[in-house]
């Protein structure tokens, strides 16, 4: 939107937002709204207190092995299933079913089945990432040009050869966009999975906040959440960006 | 045999799936893992004593309702960013933010708010299923081929002409396909409530049967609200499929 | 068989048009002129502006200043006299032929059963009879562009703007739709402005060919290719007027090509 002629920054509205925020927490108009001053202050008291830096880490450490494992994964399962017919037959309609269930109701089974803790969080992590990350990496091998997969045969390139040298890279701008997907989608499984496991990370600090009505703590736990997942969806949106060059003209 | 290659493979690997289930539930991997047997004759007693059908009666009362509201506002919001530019500065990033925040994490507050009552559980499932239908719906209308909107003007067509004529219906494939996605999202907002919140129909038979260690209930129970997202979701795919069929090409460009 | 130039009578009159994108000067100081009951092609490289000037004319893009008349009212925006071909056919891809064709008469608010009367008749005339229930999607580009067409006709404008219309169709039926537009000048008593790329296109089927520079743009000759006009379609290409004309356009064009 322009305002006299000057072009206003694409999320520059949100200014606006926490400034009316602000002002409903000053008024007090509802006690579940304090001043968005206040709860950065908040944050800032807590920030560097043991209790949030812990719940930091555990979730951070609960991220990044379970996307690692979605990735490690889901790259080669995705590539396979783009080369071969046979697996790709077998497996997709497990990976479409998955995709879209809703896998939140799987996480009672992972709780009584790898207990209470930190490895049914990682699961859950990876469950909610992999299957974009299989389905794109196919979805990459499948569109690669067939002539890109004739001159490596008629060069004489190994199976090997093949698949890190032309598969990987031919169908790199998908599989980066199936990882970035997975990532926002891992966010979203951490955090279900840490709500349902309330014992370890933000769970159970939104228990403890929640229980005893602190309202300020709560938002700043909330905010540091929202702002660490956009940032991580924004990186990898540019990061996508920058492979797009050639993707449009493969 | 080509023919039915497809099918043969499928039920193929269903049956690998389902039989490695069986085998593991009698290894037993672990004491909480039934075998595949035991879970369907547990989902076959669950549905034959009526018990599934008022749990399901239970869970998707907020789904229905929580769908039905996020439907009707995100479209509605969805066509006012789409088109006024004013709208889509001032609402736009807040449904950006919601779509890549883990919004799960308002639930304590939700709680705190509106209670453990069906209010809340509706709120869950709004706060999932509204941004997609938001963001689809908005991108749609945006993104209406500029030459039919152009061709409207030439023709003489009013703005409202534009608006229910041309840009609607262009729009409409990407606002249904948004849909689809806000019910897959309200799906998982309706599970995480009763979970979560209060456990009630579904979430009941899974909370209950946990406690009392009856696995194969649990387990049918799971299953079942799975399989029937998925098979919902697939029919929506297919209905969608149905009605908007072709009406993607046609542009001179194909 | 030429007009008398000083009182021939002008159906579109464009002057002292001016039209800036930002920084960028797209026309400067143009003033044309459209005989009515003629066909004038815009013809240049691209980038010359031609489609804006067209566009302009239609009313949908404003000019910064300048003045432009249809039948000596100046045009201030879109406008029951004119009607638009595209070149991307803007054909509406969930309707079906007879919907798409008689959606200008629809926008104007004429009932059913008259506008597909109408419409009726102009699916004949382009040779649609048959596709009146097809859907645009299960027609070739050729045929996309005829219902096109169809629906410009229907609406019974006195000026028919036609935006490259042939540019996205094969070579072959082009040269059909090229033969077909020569008889639709003759019987039908209309304006034609066409915008194409095309020196052979431009002088096959004009009575006025405007030949555009660019940046900024503006009309750099005109010429009438008169001489050939009573022959019939298929021997124009052979026609050794016909064939130095477009090389006389090529050999002035050829330096703005890189």
């Amino acid at each position: 939107m322009k305002i006299f002629g000057y072009q206003l920054p694409a999320m520059s509205s949100l200014i606006l937002w926490g400034i009316l925020w602000e002002l409903v927490g000053q008024f007090e108009l509802t006690f579940f709204l304090p001043p968005l001053s206040a709860i950065f202050s908040t944050l800032m008291e807590i920030g560097t207190t043991k209790v949030f830096l812990k719940a930091l880490a555990e979730t951070g450490y609960a991220f990044f092995v379970g996307t690692f494992f979605a990735i490690v994964i889901g790259i080669p399962v995705g590539i396979l299933m783009g080369k071969s017919r046979l697996i790709d037959e077998l497996l997709l309609p497990w990976v479409n079913m998955f995709l879209s269930a809703p896998l939140t109701a799987l996480v009672p089974v992972l709780m009584v089945l790898f207990g209470f803790g930190m490895k049914s969080i990682i699961i859950t992590t990876a469950l909610f990432a992999i299957w974009i990350i299989v389905l794109n990496s196919r979805a990459g091998v499948m569109q690669i040009n067939r002539s890109l997969i004739e001159m490596a045969n008629s060069f004489g390139a190994s199976p090997k050869d093949a698949f890190f040298k032309i598969y990987f890279w031919a169908a790199l701008p998908e599989i980066l966009g199936g990882v970035r997907i997975g990532f926002i989608r891992a966010v979203k499984g951490v955090i279900i999975g840490q709500l349902l496991i309330s014992i370890v990370g933000f769970g159970a600090l939104f228990e403890l906040y929640s229980a005893n009505f602190l309202m300020k703590h709560f938002w700043a736990v909330l905010i540091v959440l929202f702002s660490i997942s956009f940032t991580i969806a924004e990186f990898l949106a540019h990061l996508e960006r920058k492979v797009a060059y050639y993707a449009a003209r493969r | 045999m080509i023919r039915y290659r497809s099918y043969l493979l499928t039920f193929l690997s269903a049956f690998i799936v389902l039989g490695s289930w069986e085998i593991a539930g009698r290894i037993p991997v672990s004491y909480s893992f039934p075998t595949f047997v035991e879970t369907i004759t547990a989902f076959w007693v669950l549905l034959l004593d009526g018990t599934m059908f008022v749990a399901y009666g239970e869970t998707l009362k907020p789904l229905v309702v929580g769908v039905l509201i996020s439907a009707f506002l995100g479209i509605g919001i969805g066509l006012t960013i789409g088109l006024s530019k004013k709208f889509d500065w001032l609402l736009s990033p807040v449904f950006v933010v919601m779509q890549t925040a883990p919004l799960a994490a308002l639930i304590p507050l939700l709680v705190m708010i509106y209670g453990i009552g069906l209010t809340s559980k509706v709120f869950v499932v709004c706060i999932m299923a509204m941004p997609v239908i938001v963001l689809n719906t908005s991108g749609a209308v945006r993104n209406t081929p500029a030459s039919i909107i152009e061709m409207g003007q030439a023709f003489l067509g009013t703005k409202r002409d534009i608006i229910l004529k041309i840009i609607l219906p262009a729009a409409s494939p990407i606002i249904f396909a948004g849909l689809r996605l806000g019910v897959s999202a309200g799906f998982i907002g309706a599970i995480l409530a009763e979970l979560k919140i209060t456990p009630t129909g579904v979430g009941d038979i899974i909370s209950y049967s946990r406690s009392i260690a009856d696995y194969p209930s649990m387990y049918a129970a799971i299953m079942s609200i799975i399989l029937l997202a998925v098979i919902f979701l697939n029919v929506l795919e297919r209905i969608e499929n149905f009605l908007f069929k072709g009406t993607r090409q046609g542009y001179a460009s194909e | 068989m030429s007009n008398n130039t000083n009182d021939i009578d002008n159906a579109v009159t464009v002057s002292n048009v001016y039209k800036n994108y930002g920084d960028v000067e797209a026309l400067r100081d143009l003033s044309l002129d459209f005989p009515r009951g003629q066909l004038t092609s815009l013809l240049g490289p691209s980038g010359c502006g031609k489609t804006t000037l067209l566009k302009i004319i239609a009313g949908l893009l404003p000019a910064d200043s300048g003045e432009i008349t249809v039948n000596s009212q100046p045009v201030t925006g879109p406008g029951p006299d004119r009607a638009f071909v595209f070149q991307d056919f803007a054909l509406l891809p969930w309707a079906t032929v007879m919907r798409n064709v008689a959606f200008g008469l629809e926008l104007r608010g004429v009932n059913q059963s008259e506008r597909e009367a109408i419409a009726e008749k102009y699916i004949g005339d382009v040779g649609l009879k048959g596709f009146e229930n097809s859907y645009p999607h299960e027609l070739s580009g050729g045929m996309r562009q005829r219902v096109g067409l169809a629906r410009a006709l229907s609406v019974d404008a006195q000026v028919l703007l036609m935006d490259e219309p042939f540019s996205a169709v094969d070579e072959q039926t082009r040269r059909k739709f090229q033969e077909d537009l020569l008889n639709l000048v003759k019987n039908e008593n209309k304006t034609f402005i066409f915008v194409t790329h095309s020196i052979e296109e431009a002088v096959y089927v004009s009575d006025q060919v405007a030949i555009l520079l660019p940046r900024p743009s503006r009309v750099s000759e005109i010429i009438r290719p008169e001489g050939f006009r009573h022959k019939d379609a298929t021997s124009i290409r052979r026609d050794s007027e016909y064939l130095d004309i477009v090389d006389r356009i090529w050999a002035s064009l050829r330096t703005y090509v890189e």
